[in-house]
Order: structure tokens, then C-alpha cells, then sequence
């Protein structure tokens, strides 16, 4: 029988929780890493029981965990993220200019054909790879040096290259978001890139409608249709249906437009989710209820998903890449929270229950779709 | 000679040691040179003790032996007489951060 197994990174340590394909009972397995900084983990769908995973910390840097065993066993691999050449510098909070510094890995993005291929985004913004399974990484640098990097920004969060996209038509294309540049576009396998930024307008820049500086918190996409973009900004959610050449607000009825996350339904491209976030300086829900907001029609028309969520007293967040779908039928639906609730949707949104109450914050949700 | 090492929780989580460890090392005993003994024993310690590349050390990791605070110290200062002996242990910190 099929089944998931969900992926999460948290504040404190990386869970991992299966279900066989009802989604009811849950079994849960962790912490991995108990005490470290789990921004991400991310299994190869070249080979599902293939797991990497980020795994930091403020006192001990950055470190990379591979798992060829569906995340039963980890090792260490490589973690040397080192800047092509002279990093330069990129905008500070204040104006100034500031050298570009590596933090840490917020997002890794495994290859669709081969497992020991990975991207990885990272903060300060730059895009990395590895092609022997973790060992060692490159930067693909044309990213960081294609001209504009002296005019991105950290966000609240951080300078971070958190939402990476492939293009499973067109091999060579990728979409990658950076908080706060905006999103980018590589037809060349990321040899080189350009903004695709056209049609956002963010009042807090001191140009609305800039090439780049723009806060994107998540951009997400349906693989049968991977020219047509969903954005969740800082505020505003946006749509484009040209890879990302031109941009248009979808945001319509939500109660707010700030938000983290947007997904996309695994069998109706036109079916999104998101979670809006009352503002950037109240991060949780408006009125203490959590929603979520599904659209059927690729956006404008949003209806709230509450059967099973806290509706009263609840001021969590969800983080930007805290939310994910499984493939099954009934598409299932998952988020995490930084309240530490994992919260499934067996029912396309329909629904919901938690899976656990009482991780620590979550600041990331993947889910793998088991044969 | 042997050179004892205190590492910190999550170093030991990563290293897959419980308790001190121990390095053979070569004199001159250098701060330095233990630290590379450290990495070269335990290659998952790299880039988590000092930066990768510049080996500087990362801000919230502290080094201390024998009531010192060496932290600040450069790579070739001398490790003190009684950490080259073995009988005190070079201590590598987690510093006290946050509330």
C-alpha cells in the first residue's frame, strides 16, 4: 500500500513522520540532530529513500546530512560553502554596503533525475550544487554576479535564497526566490540569470516597482504546468503565466495578503493554498484563527479551510517552506507551525487534524510520496 | 606526546565520542597545531571549530586550558606545560549565548 513520509525541519532537530496511505495514524521518528537548527530537509525523487538535510547552528556552523536509507541512518558530508572568487558586497539594513558572508543552507533542492545531484540555497543569497552526493559544492556564481547583487537586501530572516524551482519540461530552467531581491530565472542550468520581478510593486522600496529588492517569501508551481508561477510576496500573492516575465495579484478576497507559504494541488494546477499572516510586524493569524486559504481558480476567489483548525487564541506562524503536498488521491495537504503543530489535510484541504502538537518550532515541511 | 580534548555536546554528537578525546601530536604543541590534529581525527569538526578556509576561529566557540582563557590567542601560541603533559585537557567551548 502506498504511504508518506513527511520531512520536518525544525528550531530543534529534523522528525520524520509516516503514514501508510490513509494518513491517520501517524508514526514519528526523531529528533535527528537534536538540538540544531533544521532549516531543511529534502528527500531525491530520482530515489526517494535518498535524504539531505541542513543542519546548523550559531555556535558550530553549517553542516550537510545525507541519509540512503529513507532517513533512518545519516552521515556528515561535505559542508564547505565558499563564495566563487571575491564575494563583494551586497545592501546593508542601513544603506550601506556590507560583504557578502555565508550563514547558512535554508533550502536543498535535489535533483528530478539524479540523486547525487543537489541544489542548495543559501544565506547570505547564493546558489550552490554538488553532483557527488554531498561530498563537495560549488557555487554557481552567476547568480550573485550577474549585476544587481550591490541592491539586494537582507529581510527580517536574512539575505537567504530559500525557494529553488525545476523546471521538469525544460531541464535547463530554474527559478530561484531570494528575501529581499526578488525572483530569478536561469535558462541555462544556472550558468546565468536574470530578475524576473516585473509587475510586483512593494511600497517599502524606495521604487515600488524595481528590477530587484523585492521581499519574495515563496514561489511555487505545478509540474504539468511549470510555466505558470505562484508567489506568495511580503505582502501580495501573485500569479504569473510566463515563467515569471510578468507578474499579477491574485490576492482577492484573502483577509490579508502577507504570508509565508503557497503550494499548489498535486492534480489540479488551478487549486492553491495559502496561509495568511495578519502583517509583517504581527506574524499570526488574523483574529487568532488559523486558516487556510484554498483558490480553485488559480487565485481571486479564495474560500477558508477551518474544519479542524484552531479557530480561537491561536498566534503561530508558518514559515515559508512549511508547507507541501503529497501525489496522492485525494491530494493530501500538510503545514507546519512555529508553535511546533504539524497539521494534515488527508482531504485536499477539506479537513484537517494535527499530527503532532508539540514539536519545536518548524521551519520546514516536505513531504515524499511512497510506493 | 598525548593531548587530551574536551569537546562540547554537540561536537561529541558529531564526532561519535563520548568523554575526551585524545590526539598524538607532534611538538611544538600550538594551539593550532592541535586543532589541525583535531580536524585531520575528526574530519566532521571542520568548518564547526574554526571557519573553513580562513580557520579563524567562529564566534561562539571558546578555548580553554588550565584557568586560561585562550580564545583570543594566536594559532601558534604554546599550549600551557601541563595540557602537553596530559595532564589537564584543552577545552573547546560552546560559549554562553542568548538567555
Amino acid at each position: 500500500m502506498s504511504g508518506v513520509r513527511l520531512l520536518v525541519g525544525t528550531k530543534k532537530g529534523a522528525f520524520i513522520l509516516s503514514a501508510d496511505g490513509k494518513r491517520n495514524a501517524w508514526d514519528v521518528q526523531g529528533p535527528h540532530f537534536a538540538g540544531w537548527e533544521v532549516y531543511h530537509l529534502k528527500g531525491s525523487p530520482a530515489d526517494p529513500d535518498r535524504l539531505y538535510a541542513s543542519q546548523s547552528s550559531g555556535w558550530f556552523g553549517q553542516k550537510i546530512q545525507r541519509s540512503s536509507d529513507g532517513g533512518t541512518s545519516w552521515e556528515p558530508m561535505g559542508d564547505a560553502f565558499v563564495y566563487d572568487g571575491v564575494p563583494g558586497t551586497h545592501q546593508w539594513y542601513d544603506g550601506t554596503q556590507h560583504p557578502w558572508e555565508f550563514k547558512r543552507v535554508w533550502h536543498l533542492e535535489p535533483s528530478l533525475s539524479d540523486p547525487d545531484a543537489v541544489y542548495a540555497g543559501v544565506e547570505d543569497a547564493a546558489l550552490f550544487r554538488t553532483a557527488d552526493g554531498g561530498k563537495s559544492w560549488q557555487e554557481l556564481p552567476g547568480l550573485r554576479t550577474h549585476g544587481s547583487g550591490p541592491r539586494w537586501s537582507p529581510g527580517a530572516g536574512g539575505m537567504c535564497l530559500h525557494t529553488i524551482l525545476l523546471d521538469p519540461a525544460t531541464p535547463d530552467r530554474i527559478f530561484i526566490a531570494i528575501s529581499a531581491a526578488g525572483a530569478f530565472r536561469s535558462e541555462d542550468g544556472g550558468a546565468s540569470w536574470r530578475p524576473i520581478n516585473q509587475g510586483l510593486h512593494s511600497q517599502y522600496i524606495p521604487d515600488p516597482t524595481a528590477e530587484v529588492g523585492h521581499c519574495v517569501h515563496r514561489i511555487a508551481m505545478h509540474r504539468s504546468r511549470p510555466g505558470v508561477l505562484f508567489m506568495q510576496k511580503h505582502w501580495d500573492v501573485m500569479r504569473s503565466d510566463d515563467a515569471g516575465d510578468s507578474w499579477r495579484e491574485i490576492s482577492g478576497n484573502l483577509p490579508t495578503d502577507f504570508g509565508f507559504v503557497i503550494d499548489v494541488h498535486a492534480h489540479q494546477p488551478d487549486t492553491i493554498y495559502v496561509v495568511p499572516i495578519k502583517s509583517d510586524s504581527e506574524h499570526y493569524p488574523p483574529e487568532g484563527k488559523l486558516r487556510v486559504y484554498r483558490s480553485r481558480t488559480g487565485g481571486n476567489e479564495w474560500e477558508a479551510l477551518t474544519r479542524g483548525l484552531p479557530q480561537r487564541d491561536c498566534y503561530v506562524n508558518v514559515l515559508r517552506d512549511s508547507m507541501a503536498v503529497d501525489s496522492l488521491d485525494p491530494c493530501g495537504v500538510y503545514f507546519g507551525t512555529t508553535g511546533g503543530q504539524v497539521y494534515g489535510s488527508a482531504d485536499g484541504g477539506d479537513s484537517w487534524a494535527p499530527i503532532v502538537r508539540d514539536l519545536p518550532p518548524v521551519l520546514s515541511v516536505e513531504v515524499q510520496t511512497l510506493p | 606526546m598525548k593531548l587530551r580534548v574536551a569537546l562540547p555536546t554537540h561536537l561529541r554528537t558529531l564526532a561519535k565520542v563520548d568523554g575526551e578525546v585524545e590526539l598524538d601530536l607532534d611538538p611544538p604543541a600550538t594551539l593550532g597545531s592541535a586543532l589541525t590534529a583535531l580536524e585531520v581525527r575528526y574530519p566532521v569538526l571542520r568548518g564547526a571549530i574554526r571557519d573553513h578556509g580562513t580557520l579563524r576561529r567562529r564566534n561562539f566557540v571558546r578555548f580553554f586550558a588550565c584557568q586560561q582563557d585562550l580564545s583570543l590567542e594566536s594559532a601558534d601560541t604554546p599550549l600551557p606545560d601541563a595540557v602537553v603533559r596530559g595532564d589537564e585537557p584543552l577545552m573547546i567551548v560552546g560559549a554562553l549565548a542568548g538567555g
